[in-house]
Parts: structure tokens; sequence; C-alpha cells
């Protein structure tokens, strides 16, 4: 009787097992990392486990709508973020990005001032995952429909 | 599947597979490209900026495709000890690398007008640049296991590409897992956030790109297959010299 494997087939189990090994490595490592490869904390990571004023963080989370204001100096902006659960006030002195607007992602370098509002040097813009022609922002959906359906090559 | 084995029933394929795939590649990349670049409509918020899309979104589709190439053709190498896997494996390494490049530097230009930085290190970036480099491995590793001749050096080449395997999925998934700059998944199974009058262009590009990629693999394999057979050849040629001379030698 021949329980022995084929050598083919010793190798295919041989490959499975070191494939398995791997992945519940790779699995752990990235457990592992599960904190600290985020590139920003949100809103409610500073509610609720706020950082120590002076220590520099990156902020992200949605800038929340009507709360941009330009201040007297012209310059300096204030804005909320939010994640829906919190919101951090923030201000920035600088020029923003282009696609830094009310209701879109943000992602801001910087710290936390002792009354909570939070002092960034940097912003960076994060742009979403939808991708829409200017045109088609202000119509309804059905002539946003209709224009693609003309504009699109059969 | 032994029947594909066979190096001269696939050269027979490729002679005319890979003229095909580089043209209808070209045809449908130029066409499509000029269809993104110069017909679909800007973007709400990027404007022209999002034509960078139909090059940089393919590429890293291809990058990434690459490697899944490396890493099955390795693990039929491993397993079944197939000569074309083997060759298969080293001809997708430099285009994949290529389209990884492609991919971080249009990536890289696209976010400095959108993103207000030309680079930062999040999990997906860096993950993507962890690619480039594993490539950059693989291509040395592969070119020093080729001195020895397919073998035990080519064994160690194939494990790699195995392993690096791991890095596909973290790239995939990077933009779920941890908060990062870059925006998640535009297009998942079956769903599109990207308004057809981009995505269509961006589909028939990849298309391209894909038929491009695979016709430069072909190509790649058909001429190290023509390199094993003129070493091959030579070798031969030598041994049958060194014979003709002994012989010469033990009458003289």
């Amino acid at each position: 009787m021949s329980t022995a494997l084929k050598p083919k087939h010793q190798r295919l189990v041989l490959v499975i097992l070191a494939l398995v090994v791997l992945i519940g490595a790779a699995l752990l490592a990235i457990w592992g990392l599960r904190g600290q490869a985020s590139y920003f904390y949100v809103p409610s990571d500073i509610a609720s486990d706020p950082p120590e004023p002076g220590r520099a963080v990156r902020l992200g989370g949605m800038v929340q709508e009507g709360s941009i204001q330009t201040l007297a100096d012209g310059v300096t902006v204030t804005f909320v973020v939010g994640d829906g659960e919190a919101t951090v006030p923030v201000r920035y002195t600088g020029i923003t990005p282009d696609l830094f607007v009310e209701g879109s992602g943000v992602v801001a370098d910087g710290r936390l001032a002792a009354d909570g509002t939070f002092v960034a040097d940097s912003l960076l813009a994060k742009h979403d995952e939808n991708y829409m022609p200017r045109e088609l922002e202000d119509m309804s959906e059905a002539q946003a429909k209709a224009v693609v359906a003309e504009t699109t090559a059969k | 599947m032994h029947g594909f084995a066979n190096p001269a029933r696939f050269l027979r394929l490729a002679r005319w597979m890979t003229p095909l795939l580089l043209v209808s590649g070209l045809v449908l990349v130029a066409g499509a490209l000029a269809w993104g670049l110069f017909y679909a409509p800007a973007d709400r918020l990027m404007g022209e900026t999002v034509r960078i899309l139909y090059i940089h979104v393919p590429s890293a589709w291809l990058g990434m495709g690459g490697w899944t190439t490396i890493a099955i053709a390795s693990l039929v190498e491993l397993v079944w000890r197939h000569p074309l896997a083997t060759i298969a494996a080293r001809a997708a390494a430099l285009p994949g690398a290529v389209f990884t490049a492609i991919c971080l530097a249009t990536g890289s230009i696209w976010g400095r007008p959108t993103w207000g930085t030309w680079w930062v290190w999040d999990g997906r970036l860096t993950s993507m640049l962890v690619l480039l480099f594993l490539y950059f491995a693989y291509l040395a590793l592969a070119s020093a296991a080729q001195k020895d001749g397919i073998g035990a050096g080519s064994r160690v080449t194939a494990i790699f590409g195995l392993v690096g395997a791991i890095n596909v999925p973290i790239i995939n998934r990077s933009v779920v897992w941890w908060n990062s700059l870059h925006q998640p998944a535009s297009i998942t199974m079956g769903k599109s956030a990207i308004d057809p009058a981009f995505l269509w262009p961006l589909l028939i590009c990849a298309l391209g790109f894909s038929l491009l990629f695979g016709g430069v693999v072909l190509a790649r394999m058909r001429a190290i297959l023509a390199n094993f057979q003129a070493e091959a050849r030579l070798r031969r040629r030598a041994m049958a010299s060194e014979a003709l001379a002994s012989v010469e030698g033990a009458t003289a």
C-alpha cells in the first residue's frame, strides 16, 4: 500500500501550510498596527482620549456645514471638524487648499491648545471617493441622466 | 494543463497572441485616453486634475495584478515544477514594477493640487511604495538566480514571490483598516461612486493597459525562451567541438 504522498502533493501541502502560517503572521502584524498605522485621529478619538496640549497630533474629519469663518486678519480661518459623534474647533493661519470647503474632508497637522481648540500648522484636503462632473452638480438626477446619455458614446 | 508545459506549443500560441495583444491594447489605450483627456468632463471639485485618473487607476490595478501574476506563477513553479511558470513570473516583474512606478508618480502629481501635498506616509501610499521595493528586490533576486541557471536559486525567487503577495491584500484594504488621506475605493463589486462620464473611458483604459501588459509579458517570455535555446545550442556546439578535439588528439 502506498500511504506516502506523491512529491507533487507533498509540495502542495507544504506550500499551503507555509501560506497559512504566513497569513497568520500578517494578520497578527496588522492587528498590532491597528491603532498605530492610522494617518490621523478623528474627533471622537480626541474626545475620548485627549492628547496633552502641545503634543503634535494629526486630526482628520469632515468640515461642518456653516462653520468656516475668516477672522479679521483675513488669513486665519476657524472651523469645526466632526465625525458624526464628536466635534473639535480648529484654527488655522495660512493658505487653504482648493478642495477645502464645508462638508468635505480635511486633515490638519497641529496641536491642541489649552482651551480645547486645535491649532493647525498645515491643512490637507481629503478627497472622497465620489467623482462627478461639474455640470451635473446642480442638476436634478433625471436631467443629469439625460445629459450623460447624450454625451456618452453608445 | 500540462499541454501548455510544452514550450513549442506555447511559442506557437505566443507568436500570434503577442502582436494581437500589443496592437489591440495600443488602440484601446489611445482611444480611451483621447476620450478621457479631451472629451470627458472636468470634476466638480478637482477640475481638470481628474484626468490623471485614466492613467493612475489602471496603473495601480496592474501594479497589483503584476504581483498577483508572480504569486500564482510562483505557486505553480514550486508545486508542479512547471518550467513556463518560472518564465512567466520573471516576465511579469518588470512591467509590474513600471506600472507601480507610474501609479506612484501620477498619484503624487495628483496629490499636490488635490490634497496640498506631494506625499504623505499614510497606509495606502506607504504600502504601494513597499510594493515597488518588493519588485526591485524580486528583479535583483531573479537576475542573481539566472546566473546559476534555473534551479535552486530560482526556487528562492519563487518563495519570495509568494511571500511578497501578502502585501497585495494589504494595499487593497489599507484605506479600510486605517484612517488614510487616500480616499476609499470608488469602484467595488458591482458599485461605482464614479460618474459614468468618467467611468467608461476609465474602464476602457484599464482594459487597454491590461492587454498591453499581457502583450509585454508574452513578448518577454518569448525572449527568455529564445535566450535559453541560444544558450543550449552554444553549449551543445562547445561540447561537440571538445569531443572532436579529443578524438583528433587520440588519433594523432
